[in-house]
């Protein structure tokens, strides 16, 4: 792959570079901190690009404008942060029962409520995972650097169109508004094709065994959309029999293609005893307490960096459990995907947390610590 | 009477939800004679909906059809008219999905003046969950949120919608099947945001309550509540005895979508 000449970016601007060069046409939102640039950039981008930005009433509306422009064939992204994220979870869930695909950015602040507008957390993981009401799939991504920010905005994109569903990204204030260097991939490289739909005659917009590309309104097919419980062809039911295999289908596109969603890396001893699990900003401390322990003193550590945070990568981490004695689980709020991690381990291996709330973050040294304190 | 143009409606999904003597269907109908007077090609209309009784009519409708989450339909529909500016988008919606949820999308759609039809069916109650009242239920009438009389004062909503920056907006009741279908024919014409407030009866969660009798007989006191808007201008009736019917107002200006990619092209 070619790349573009090396430029110093935030991370809020590489995930709208992300966006245009994925083929998002569509950006509907409402301004909040940290989140406010991803606005602000897709506000000059799109309508160069022949594409459609507004600034909508407010975050529930954004999130219904780009579930709108995805029916009319956009590729659609809206961003936010905690306190709108709060709001868009009710469009969001329309847009999971409905199978609509389009991306959701939400670039973490410390909360609860207003919180800390303009201090980092990772405190919405299981609000990502479960802010919705009712069972239901979703993906959520969260990068570690401005490059991943660009690249995992392009991955949610494809993701969207591929499985139609929401993606989140889950970004945090400290990748949003970090700047790095980044040398992105020529523009064009990492468009997400529009998907064909076939022959119109059989089409099945909730068809039970696939999930088929959603033809646009005003393309001819003319079909109904619902948030209630549907039949394959969009028609209310509550028909038991309709509504297990609506709620299997939207499971199963995501289950059935875990190794396809879910991206992690592993760095360290290839036989660890003690392993680390992050991911988005505190990854970077973990790398660095990792330098020193293995890299430096050749200690059996290693660290699993979770890209794909929802589904959950969870024969990654079994494996990662398997091999250690200690692992430690570094996320900056009281303890969230670390709950997850546990019921994986089947207390198989010891799971610590480190944790911090105090709008800080989390450095090499506390971790460090922590790793120190084992080998001694 | 002439027949409703079949093709326009799915058939197989009939019967209805609704109850017996609802005006649903007569509002219904005039927008499926409505949309067939205009001339619109069928995969050229989509018909967005939001949650209430009313709301389910877009799925009656053999169009593209949207039904979307309580309040929310003018926020899909903006998005979705944006993105195919050729569509020609009508928005289903009821008194409380319209004016309590969802008003400050119905403020903000009129605002930007985008070019969505919104057909608001007020029956001056929540229907579907019981009978509560809505911003649009008038004083001292009852529900059962309001088991002795409302104390709080309706919106007029066209009065909100020409506030707002809303260009076309008209009112008809059930009683007038015919000038509902010739104002949502205008709405259509109108490019803009219109506003066709449908006035309509529930016997069964307003009515009742409020000892109005069967939906014949409050079919019979809208008619004679009502009177056309020109009379009342010309003060031929008395202005508060009365509800204005027929266009209340048309303030052409300029059209949201159109000026969004005529602006793009020009910046480009």
């Amino acid at each position: 792959m070619n790349y573009r000449k090396p430029q110093l970016m935030q991370g809020n601007e590489a995930c709208v570079e992300g966006a245009i060069d994925a083929g998002v046409r569509f950006f509907a939102g409402y301004p909040i901190t940290p989140s406010t640039e991803i606005a602000e950039g897709m506000a000059q981008r799109l309508p160069e690009k022949g594409g459609v930005f507004i600034q909508m009433e407010d975050e529930i509306a954004g999130m219904a404008a780009v579930i709108g422009a995805a029916l009319g064939g956009m590729m659609s992204l809206t961003a936010t942060s905690g306190p709108g994220f709060s709001l868009k979870q009710e469009n969001l869930g329309y847009a999971v029962m409905a199978e609509i695909p389009c991306v959701v950015v939400n670039v973490q602040r410390y909360g609860p409520s207003t919180g800390i507008p303009t201090a980092p957390a990772q405190g919405d993981v299981m609000q990502a995972r479960w802010g919705t009401h009712g069972d239901h799939p979703i993906i959520a991504l969260s990068p570690t650097s401005v490059y991943e920010s660009y690249y995992l905005t392009t991955a949610a994109v494809k993701f969207s169109q591929k499985f139609r569903i929401p993606v989140v990204l889950l970004l945090d204030e400290v990748i949003g508004h970090m700047r790095e260097k980044v040398a992105l991939p020529e523009a064009g490289k990492l468009m997400v094709e529009k998907q064909k739909f076939g022959d119109i005659q059989d089409y099945k917009p909730f068809d039970e065994r696939k999930t088929p590309p959603l033809i646009p309104f005003g393309e001819g097919f003319l079909y109904h959309i619902t948030g209630l419980i549907h039949d394959e062809y969009g028609f209310p039911s509550r028909d038991p029999g309709v509504t297990t295999r609506l709620m299997d289908q939207l499971h199963q596109k995501i289950s059935q293609n875990q190794d396809e969603i879910v991206m992690t890396n592993y760095m360290g001893h290839p036989e660890p005893r003690v392993g680390m699990i992050t991911y988005g900003c505190t990854a970077r401390s973990a790398r660095a307490a990792l330098k020193q322990t293995y890299f430096q003193k050749r200690w059996p550590v290693g660290l699993l960096t979770l890209q794909t945070v929802w589904p959950f990568p969870h024969e990654e981490v079994k494996k990662l459990a398997s091999q250690v004695d200690l692992l430690l689980v570094p996320e900056m709020n009281m303890g969230q995907l670390v709950g997850e991690i546990e019921r994986y381990c089947h207390g198989e291996t010891e799971v610590v947390g480190v944790n911090r709330y105090d709008g800080e973050m989390i450095t090499p040294e506390e971790i460090y610590e922590q790793i120190k304190r084992w080998f001694s | 009477m002439k027949t409703l143009r079949e093709d326009y409606l799915r058939t197989s999904k009939l019967p209805h939800i609704w109850c017996p003597g609802c005006g649903n269907g007569i509002v219904t109908a005039a927008l499926v004679r409505a949309i067939g007077k205009v001339g619109y090609e069928q995969e050229d209309v989509s018909v967005v909906s939001g949650i209430g009784c009313s709301s389910r009519a877009a799925g009656y409708l053999n169009f593209n059809t949207l039904h979307t989450t309580h309040g929310r339909a003018l926020a899909f529909a903006t998005g979705l008219k944006l993105s195919q500016p050729a569509l020609k988008v009508f928005v289903v919606m009821g008194d409380g999905d319209a004016t309590a949820i969802g008003g400050n999308h119905f403020i903000h759609a009129a605002r930007r003046n985008i070019d969505l039809n919104a057909i608001i069916v007020n029956n001056h109650i929540y229907g579907m969950t019981g009978g509560q009242h809505s911003p649009l239920t008038p004083e001292g009438k009852r529900a059962t949120t309001a088991p002795t009389g409302t104390l709080e004062r309706p919106f007029d909503i066209l009065e909100l919608a020409r506030a707002s920056g809303a260009t076309f907006g008209a009112r008809a009741t059930a009683a007038q099947p015919r000038l509902m279908e010739k104002l949502m024919v205008q709405a259509a014409n109108n490019p803009g945001f219109s506003v066709v407030e449908a006035l309509s009866m529930c016997p069964i969660a307003y009515g009742r309550r409020n000892k109005l009798g069967s939906a014949v007989d409050m079919l019979k006191m809208m008619k004679e509540d009502s009177a056309r808007v020109e009379k009342v201008r010309s003060g031929e009736v008395e202005e508060d005895s009365v509800i204005p019917v027929g266009t209340i107002f048309s303030n052409p200006a300029p059209e949201f979508t159109e000026s969004y990619y005529s602006k793009m092209q020009k910046d480009s």
